[in-house]
């Protein structure tokens, strides 16, 4: 049964200008709703994502929107793509260079585990160079499958210890 | 302006050294290494053959003698046509042949892919460097003894290599290559290594 108690938000006239709630969730709530995305587009996945950012599935509705083509403003690397090993090194520093908090997607089959490419010349999946919180399966994914690991991702953010690393970083 | 058909007898009477080629499609002539840059040039200028579509090499495997071929093709932008030629290199282990670029600027590309996967040096190119590799990787990879998985070797950079742990690695083949099995249901007939009995972690059991 659903209680009718209308008095669980944010009331000012009862606490003023004073809200009360955890660090670690205000830092969340910041962090999860203006993720701005590294989009390390590789290959064909690369289309698919530019198809989330448009209008059709529209990416601003969950706050990523804000694509930085430069490692310093963004916070989450999307590696879009088949990951060769010449490219591999470029990609590490390009995660080296983002800020801190920061997460990884792997969209598609290829960055993932290789995909198809289990060739002499592609890395068999980021993983053996970049932390990967999300993968993503497909070849290439949907644009709801980005945006279902981002709504992943940022369940993941949400259960961080965010003040607790703020004081020991 | 010359009709492509009449290419096989002209270039033939200007150098008797040229023999026809056996081919489906266009007339394709195998070239004496020392004449490849005359006929070359010949063929561009006195037959329209003004572009340069594609240069490659056929590897004939390790023990073969020529063991390498390089092939050019050309191609009519007048008359639509092509005309294919091929020089076997003289040396098998150190295989050259003359840089078309002072013909074809298009050519350095060309050489240098050919240079990276195979491993023959154009003499006069003038920057032959790995193109679709990286500079400094050991290995020639579509010379017929190399294994499509790759070979083991360090990546590009050695400081991610040092900080991730990574290397560059054969890729887990799994029983594979992937096979599909055609018929049955969509998931039956996904493409699957034959036999799956051993991944990247576990190895592959001795076969002795």
């Amino acid at each position: 049964m659903v209680s009718p108690n209308t008095e669980v938000a944010y009331d000012s006239k009862i606490e003023g200008d004073v809200i009360v709630s955890r660090l670690d969730a205000v830092i969340n709530w910041i962090r999860t709703n203006s993720m701005w995305p590294m989009p390390m587009g590789l290959a064909c996945c690369a289309i698919e994502l530019m198809a989330v950012a448009a209008a059709r599935f529209d990416i601003a509705r969950f706050g990523a929107e804000v694509m930085r083509f430069s490692p310093r403003q963004a916070d989450c690397m999307i590696v879009a793509g088949t990951v060769t090993y010449k490219m591999a090194p470029q990609v590490r520093r390009l995660y080296d260079q983002m800020p801190a908090p920061k997460w990884v997607i792997a969209m598609g089959a290829c960055a993932s585990t290789g995909g198809m490419y289990r060739s002499y010349a592609v890395l068999q999946g980021v993983d053996r160079i970049l932390p990967v919180d999300v993968y993503v399966s497909g070849c290439p994914p949907r644009p709801e499958a980005l945006l279902d690991a981002l709504i992943l991702l940022q369940a993941k953010v949400r259960r961080e210890p965010a003040a607790r690393r703020l004081f020991t970083a | 302006m010359t009709a492509i058909t009449d290419v096989a007898t002209r270039l033939t009477e200007r150098f008797p050294q040229v023999a026809a080629r056996p081919s489906l499609d266009w007339p394709a002539f195998n070239v004496p290494v020392a004449q490849l840059l005359e006929v070359l040039r010949s063929l561009r200028d006195e037959s329209g053959f003004d572009h340069l579509a594609d240069l490659t090499a056929i590897d004939w495997s390790a023990g073969k003698s020529p063991r390498f071929t390089v092939v050019w093709h050309l191609f009519s932008t007048m008359e639509h046509g092509y005309v294919r030629l091929a020089a076997d290199c003289a040396d098998d282990v150190n295989p050259a042949m003359p840089s078309a670029t002072g013909l074809w600027p298009g050519a350095n590309w060309h050489e240098r892919e050919t240079y990276d996967m195979f491993g023959i040096k154009f003499t006069g190119h003038p920057d032959l460097r790995r193109i679709l590799m990286w500079d400094g990787y050991p290995y020639f990879p579509l010379r017929k003894e190399f294994p499509l998985a790759g070979r083991e070797t360090a990546l590009p950079d050695l400081a991610v290599a040092e900080e991730t742990g990574a290397a560059v690695k054969p890729a887990p083949y799994m029983g594979g290559p992937f096979v599909s099995v055609p018929g049955g249901t969509m998931e039956a007939a996904e493409p699957r290594a034959e036999d799956q009995s051993w991944t990247e972690r576990r190895e592959k059991p001795d076969e002795d």
